[in-house]
């Protein structure tokens, strides 16, 4: 049996109360806003790509642990990556939230992420992982808010 | 009558109670999401597909004559617990969602126009939200929001203040499944005659909890659900004036609500099956009048004496646990105890609570409005019954406190 550890581990109480890069990016490249109607989770994300580098990327909102912890780990892995490793990261990200439980997480490519693998074992949390990955995709993906701000 | 409840005696009536969640006792603190069904009402509605099962209104053997009969004496009973003044006010819906749209639709299409206004309260469920906002887009009216103060009572004087003649009608929720407020709705009903406005009450929370008598309040219409009363899910109705029913067109055409059908000209049913058209929920009717008969068997006075003692108690811990922020303190309320704490997301306090059995809502309650008004973006929701225990309060708290230490 998975018991409240497996999900709420250290780090992600860490990440909660202290979460990183969190505030606004003005100016930013691309922005968007994300919302779980679920349980009322909702998210700002904002990046500064340049040459398809991610060289900031912030996030501000109101969210429960997991979502909060999420964002905040997402935003300390991106930093620096380019556009297409965020890609590989995406699908590897939301590949460990959905499996099923007996499949190991890729964590030579997750590294830290992977402390979220445990949100499987609590279908009605994965959202609360995963939105923050999809805010920011939707923002990437709406280039012409990248406009916006040129 | 007067009798105390047997809450043992109770608890043994209700099979799914009795069962542990991660290897602890089910506390099951959801109630006003759904309650649990006795097994009398079980019963009902497995003897019904194991001996009855026939469509209704439309045979002559004797499974259908059966069937028929067990419905219709369902609507007697239901008419009777709140005290119609026959069984053509009594139409059978899907539950309170459908009941309102029925009403949203029907009469307000043919009773609401451009510059009219419904008035609703700003602690509506959005079931008795959104049915207005469609209207009112239809027909270019108004919707307008009684405010409310920090305790989640209706604002009465502002109430007042924007009833008129404009106003077609007035929507207002009985019981607020957020808050656990009670309303004033027999103030509200008459204020609102007295513009000449219909009253819609939704008594989605309240049915389970607080005696209604559609005659004494004069309410036009009334809607519940079943599965908040110990009934089946998927079964409800709308209890409305049958002078009011009679000049409304019906809402869905089908089977059953018609006498004849030509393909040049339709002549409907009389109520109330003009409301009722295809096969209904036979089952579900059948299980919702059994569960009434299960309210009527411990008494709705009981009932409420017992509930108001479990919640004073929860209240009581609520005040006194730190941090914790109660979201809703009418001085009339039941039943339901709604709360933030510091440090916890209301989300990880359901999922935290729920490994230890207990099992509680976290989220909006589809009541955005509510959330935004107390600048929260959900809350915890604690809801009791007629089963819980006094054990299981401390239970809730046990395990919120286990919240607090993980988040410390
Ligand atoms: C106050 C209130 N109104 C309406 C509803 C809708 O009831 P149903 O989903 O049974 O149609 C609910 C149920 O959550 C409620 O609590």
């Amino acid at each position: 049996m998975f018991d409240l550890g497996d999900l709420y581990q250290q780090v992600i109480i860490d990440h909660t109360k202290s979460p990183r890069n969190f505030g606004k990016l003005e100016p930013c490249s691309h922005d968007a806003e994300g919302y779980n109607p679920l349980c009322g989770d909702q998210l700002h994300v904002y990046l500064q790509i340049d040459d398809d580098m991610i060289k900031e990327v912030k996030f501000e909102g109101q969210g429960c642990s997991i979502s909060t912890a999420s964002a905040s780990l997402m935003t300390e892995k991106l930093k620096g990556k380019s556009v297409r490793e965020f890609e590989h990261l995406f699908e590897a990200f939301h590949e460990m939230a959905t499996a099923d439980m007996s499949e190991k997480p890729d964590e030579e490519t997750l590294g830290k992420l992977a402390v979220l693998a445990g949100v499987k074992e609590f279908p009605s949390r994965i959202k609360c992982a995963t939105l923050c990955w999809h805010t920011l995709k939707s923002a990437i993906e709406h280039s012409d808010k990248a406009a916006k701000t040129e | 009558m007067g009798m105390p409840c047997d809450t043992e005696a109770i608890r043994s009536d209700f099979p799914i109670l009795h069962q542990e969640i991660y290897g602890k006792p089910l506390v099951y603190l959801d109630n006003a999401a759904t309650t649990q069904k006795p097994h009398c009402v079980i019963d009902a509605v497995r003897h019904y597909y194991e001996k009855d099962n026939a469509n209704i209104h439309r045979g002559v053997h004797t499974l259908s004559e059966r069937a028929t009969a067990d419905y219709e004496a369902a609507r007697e009973t239901i008419r009777l617990f709140f005290n119609a003044r026959s069984k053509k006010e009594v139409i059978f819906t899907r539950g309170t969602t459908e009941s309102i749209n029925l009403v949203a639709s029907s009469w307000g299409d043919t009773n609401v126009g451009k510059g009219d206004e419904i008035l609703i309260t700003h602690m509506e469920h959005h079931s008795n939200i959104v049915p207005w906002q469609m209207l009112c887009e239809r027909v270019e009216a108004t919707l307008k929001v009684v405010p409310m103060n920090e305790a989640g009572e209706m604002d009465m004087h502002a109430f007042e203040t924007l009833l008129s003649e404009r106003t077609k009608l007035v929507g207002v929720v009985h019981m607020s499944n957020a808050l656990g407020t009670i309303n004033p709705i027999r103030t509200i009903i008459k204020q609102a005659h007295a513009v000449g406005a219909r009253v819609l009450v939704d008594g989605a929370q309240a049915a389970a909890h607080v005696a209604v008598d559609v005659q004494a309040l004069d309410v036009d219409f009334y809607a519940t659900s079943a599965h908040k009363m110990y009934g089946p899910t998927g079964v409800g109705v709308l209890i409305a004036k049958e002078t009011v029913l009679d000049a409304m067109p019906p809402y869905q055409g089908g089977g059953d609500m018609i006498l004849t059908v030509t393909f040049e000209k339709t002549q409907y049913n009389d109520l109330p099956h003009k409301f009722e058209a295809g096969t209904p929920n036979i089952a579900g009717v059948i299980g919702f009048a059994k569960a009434i008969e299960y309210i009527n068997a411990i008494g709705l006075d009981a009932i409420a004496e017992r509930e108001k003692v479990l919640l004073d108690y929860a209240t009581q811990k609520a005040v006194a646990f730190d941090g914790l922020r109660q979201i809703g303190t009418a001085k009339d309320k039941a039943c339901v105890l709604s709360f933030v704490m510091d440090g916890v997301h209301p989300h990880d306090l359901g999922t935290i609570l729920d490994r230890e059995g207990v099992a509680i809502r976290a989220g909006h309650h589809c009541a955005m409005p509510v959330m935004q008004f107390y600048k929260v973006p959900a809350t915890a929701r604690a809801s009791f019954s007629i089963y819980n225990t006094e054990a299981e309060v401390d239970a809730l708290f046990i395990a919120l406190i286990k919240a607090r230490d993980l988040f410390a």
